[in-house]
């Protein structure tokens, strides 16, 4: 096997270091920490990216070795690392975004000089993402573990960065509390695959559940299914993410957003497929199951946000799950001997999560740019930016469409997969589960124009119309260095979007390794122009060609004008305004009063509370001030965690009646404990 | 390839030409049936026309996406109507896209339609667009399922597969799938194009618009891009539930007897619908905003018998 990529890996994961480095020497020079932290990170981000997809591209990952990166003493404890097609494909995610983050923060920590100390930004930035980088790449639970606690603490530090607000100290809290129940799952679980194999090595475990008895076998899936969906705020467990992703700064709220909790979705794909063997049906039931509630949950509760970044977060939660769809059909694929669907399923979910990183990192960006013009995250005092920050408009437009699965962008090709897997597994299996399949095709139908109404919100409350505050008149576009982040980003969503074919070939090694054949020649049509459904006939797509159909269908329009228009001028005039005075913007559409019909719709599940008082003085149609109030329910936190949260609380005051400060107590627990544990040995 | 070419601009020519016809036959059976003269049919044309010759008056408050709003709609309803097959079995594009692609480009239309009613800054612009994006969220799962069930039927998402499976026995029309499917699909067609019960098309300037308000900043060539283009996407949809559900007589080579067949049978079976959706609109009275779910959910559930019916007939 050739070193190319070894050595490329190793420069970056030097890189990421020396950043963290930079950042902790120039602690008190912000230029200085700048400049070294997200330089470096940038450069570090290249050549981990270069690596894996020289790895992917050429075969090299497919026969990957372990390699060791630092010696240890310790028995079990291997710190080595696999660039195997699975751990490439999610490093190739994730140094693909930390690039365009890196460049962007160049010019997003600016906004900290003088306020905040950008070194430790930096530095914690860069152990993150090497953190994260170690997190796909390690091939030893051990170390796995080690580096997914250093990610979820250097990510609650930086969660925490503007602790000063008591809303993020809060928001990190339970982010921390939520990740460590996660990671205790995953201990036991890795405990289980433990006693089985008799090693921590991950070669150890390769399709390890078909030699597992099935009750240790169910427990091992479900106990990842937890932690690695708390990592991947799947509903029910989703509840840190709206909270903790808004208040970070920007940039990293990218990461976390685009990356950090992919981290979920790479766990459960090594685990579920790489080493439980083949699965039982109600696997994938359940994994497709959670998945559509995800997605349909996170979607209808991101309408009813005001606050652009967490409406941003609830939409991971509603993509997370569109990626769990592509999962869980596999999975049943799977387990009905279908390779060739599981592959496209897989196909499916895995290009959903590149996509998915991409365009929520371009639209954290663009969040983070407004958040920074507009100096509040409170849509509702937004507005007209699309004039003040043309490009960053742009861009975010880009994201907005792109996420709502419009043709012609990523999101539309990865979403048309999945359909297409759960179309054609309706054919797969006689039983009523079939039905499961439209069924959840219909749901991801809902989420998708659910989603497209939310970010025309989203997008036309932030950047059309007037300014509603002072702030958002006067914001003015973002810097260079920012808008190169975000254009990056961008970019990749055009090509991920328009050349399909093209980047299927990186799957190819995945799919192989994972589920069935390599698809990538049977989903290419016409040279590469046309993707394709895995069966001939099945149907097929070319967003290539639907734009290059659409600029020929520009010429009706031309000549339109051309006989017609030509002579005809543009006027600028007000906004019809009914005969008052004039618009303001108090009159405009507001982001609540937009998604209202939803509200009312879906009432059932956001028990919407409002209050309104008035005060007057001959009429209540002549009101003198007026002030409204509107809330809706989160359910899962009103009806699940807050009395769980009540339990735990009663139950540790019943405990400490045992703390109650007498050594001669404490010294009895410890004997009899002792004695209990004697007891078992015998 | 001169021949895909050659259907592509034949087809473009049929929709830019039938749509504001089929608008405008609407129109004025509607006013028949309801004992009032009405405008005549070609009617529609000639608004078109004129809004072209007209100067424009562009809102101060707008930005660029309100100037590009009318092509993304124009142009995106004609891309959609080149998916589905008119007048033979064979739709132009139907290698670049099936009936999830049609959904999507109608959504993206759609979507930059209700930016468009956004970006002046008026209420009535942005209480369209909250509307048209509501309603279309919840008949989207309708319209897929219904689609889903004779996706699944023919093994296929490309319309010119479907329609050709469809084209069996006769008898087969008349299947219970069929039909629900129909019926949850004829709901889904009234709510998107903005037909009572959903939506009036008659109004200007009532509380209860929905399409209309999201046009009113709009004036002069791009208000003639966004009527058209909305007629094309009526056009397609009445398209798409005569040619999926009712093939009949569907040219099935490229001969011009056949090609001359296939379009008089069209035009019939599309007068048909046409004249439903005039019994229908002249029969009721618009809905209130907040029963519009009711109808809609109704169609979902016709739509999921009809997969259900899938399973137990199979």
């Amino acid at each position: 096997m050739d070193q190319f990529s070894p050595i490329l890996l190793n420069l970056g994961l030097l890189g990421y270091v020396l950043g963290a480095l930079a950042g902790l020497v120039f602690f008190r020079r912000s230029r200085a920490a700048n400049l070294g932290a997200f330089g470096c990170a940038a450069a570090a981000a290249a050549c981990t990216g270069l690596a894996c997809v020289h790895a992917l591209l050429t075969g090299a990952a497919t026969d990957a070795g372990s390699t060791r990166l630092v010696p240890t003493l310790v028995p079990y404890v291997q710190f080595t690392v696999c660039l195997d097609p699975l751990s490439c494909f999610f490093g190739l995610i994730l140094s693909l975004v930390a690039l365009a983050l890196s460049i962007y923060s160049l010019g997003y920590a600016r906004g900290y000089y003088g306020r905040k100390s950008v070194g430790v930004l930096g530095a914690f930035y860069n152990v993150l993402v090497l953190a994260t980088t170690l997190v796909f790449l390690s091939d030893n639970a051990f170390f796995f573990l080690i580096a997914w606690e250093i990610m979820a603490l250097s990510a609650y530090c930086l969660v925490s960065f503007e602790h000063e607000q008591n809303e993020t100290r809060n928001a990190g809290v339970l982010f921390f509390v939520m990740s460590h129940i996660g990671t205790g799952c995953l201990i036991l679980g890795f405990l289980l695959l433990f006693q089985a194999s008799g090693g921590y090595g991950f070669a150890g475990f390769h399709a390890l559940g078909d030699k597992m008895a099935a009750s240790p076998r169910n427990a091992a899936f479900l106990l990842f299914l937890v932690g690695f969906g708390v990592k991947a705020g799947l509903v029910p467990l989703h509840i840190w993410l709206p909270a903790a992703h808004p208040v970070a700064p920007s940039n990293v709220s990218a990461l976390l957003s685009g990356v950090l909790i992919k981290t979920g979705i790479y766990g459960l794909a090594r685990v579920l497929f790489d080493f439980l063997g083949t699965p039982p049906n109600w696997w994938g039931v359940t994994v497709l199951g959670l998945g559509t509630l995800s997605a349909v949950l996170g979607v209808l509760y991101a309408l009813m946000q005001h606050d652009l970044k967490r409406l941003l977060a609830y939409h991971s939660i509603e993509n997370i799950g569109i990626i769990l769809m592509g999962l869980g059909a596999a999975l049943m694929f799977l387990h009905t001997g279908h390779p060739v669907l599981a592959s496209l399923a897989l196909v499916a979910g895995l290009y959903h999560t590149i996509n998915h990183a991409v365009f929520k990192a371009l639209l954290f960006l663009g969040a983070g740019a407004v958040v920074h013009a507009a100096h509040t995250r409170d849509m509702e005092e937004m507005g007209g930016l699309a004039k003040r920050m043309p490009h960053t408009a742009l861009f975010f437009l880009i994201g907005a469409v792109a996420i709502s699965a419009l043709p012609p962008l990523n999101g539309f090709v990865s979403e048309w997969l999945v359909y297409q897997s759960l179309l054609q597994g309706f054919g797969t299996t006689s039983s009523l589960i079939r039905l499961m399949f439209p069924l959840s095709g219909a749901m991801l139908a809902l989420t998708g124009a659910l989603a497209a109404a939310c970010f025309v919100k989203a997008f036309g409350i932030t950047f059309l119309a007037q300014p509603r505050s002072t702030h958002a008149a006067q914001a003015r576009e973002a810097t260079p260095t920012m808008l190169l982040g975000q254009g990056l980003l961008a970019a990749a969503c055009v090509f991920l979007g328009l050349f399909p074919t093209l980047f299927l070939k990186v799957l190819d090694p995945v799919t192989r390794q994972l589920a069935g054949p390599a698809l990538s020649t049977q989903l290419s049509l016409a040279n590469g122009l046309v993707l394709s459904g895995a069966t001939p006939g099945g149907g097929s797509v070319s967003t290539l060609g639907l734009t290059a159909a659409a600029a020929g269908l520009l010429l009706v329009p031309f000549a339109l004008w051309l006989v017609y228009a030509r002579r005809t001028r543009v006027r600028l005039g007000p906004t019809w305004d009914c005969g008052l005075q004039g618009l303001t913007p108090r009159m405009e559409y507001t982001a609540t009063g937009f998604s209202k019909p939803i509200r009312m719709i879906f009432k059932a599940l956001f028990r919407p509370r409002r209050e309104v008082q008035r005060e007057y003085d001959f009429s209540p149609y002549f009101a003198k001030t007026l002030r409204f109030e509107s809330h809706v329910e989160e359910l899962f936190l009103t009806r699940l965690y807050r009395p769980l949260y009540g339990a735990v609380w009663q139950a540790s005051r019943r405990m400490r009646a045992l703390q109650a400060g007498s050594l001669q107590a404490y010294l009895i627990y410890i004997f009899v404990i002792l004695l209990v544990l004697l007891l078992f040995a015998l | 390839m001169s021949s895909t070419a050659f259907d592509f601009v034949l087809q473009t020519a049929l929709l830019l030409g039938l749509a504001p016809l089929v608008s405008g036959c609407i129109k004025n059976w509607k006013a028949k049936l309801q004992n009032r003269r009405g405008p005549p049919v070609w009617q529609v044309y000639r608004d078109i026309g004129k809004f072209l010759r007209k100067d424009m008056v562009v809102s101060e408050h707008a930005s660029w996406v309100f100037s590009y709003a009318p092509y993304v709609v124009f142009i995106s309803a004609l891309l959609a109507g080149l998916m589905v097959p008119m007048v033979s079995t064979q739709a132009p594009l139907s290698l670049f896209g099936g009936v999830l692609a049609l959904v999507g480009l109608l959504a993206l239309g759609r979507f930059f339609l209700a930016l468009g009613g956004l970006d002046p800054a008026s209420a009535f612009g942005g209480m369209g667009s909250s509307r048209e994006m509501t309603i279309a969220a919840i008949a989207e799962p309708a319209l897929m399922l219904a689609i889903f069930t004779v996706a699944l039927a023919a093994g296929s998402t490309d319309l010119s597969h479907i329609v050709q499976a469809t084209l069996g026995p006769a008898w087969s029309l008349l299947n219970p799938r069929h039909v629900l499917a129909f019926a949850a699909l004829f709901i889904v067609l009234l709510a998107e194009t903005g037909r009572i019960p959903v939506d009036n098309p008659a109004t200007h300037l009532e509380l209860t618009m929905i399409h209309e308000a999201m046009l009113l900043e709009y004036s002069g060539r791009y208000l003639a891009l966004m009527e058209w283009g909305a007629s094309i996407k009526q056009l397609v949809l009445m398209t798409l539930l005569v040619n999926v559900f009712f093939p009949i007589g569907l040219a099935a080579d490229a001969s011009p007897a056949a090609l001359g067949l296939g379009l008089l049978s069209y035009l019939a079976r599309l007068s048909l619908v046409a004249g439903v959706v005039v019994l229908v609109e002249t029969a009721n009275a618009k809905l209130r905003l907040f029963r519009v779910p009711d109808l809609l959910s109704a169609a979902f559930v016709l739509a999921s018998l009809a997969l259900f019916s899938t399973f137990l007939f199979q």
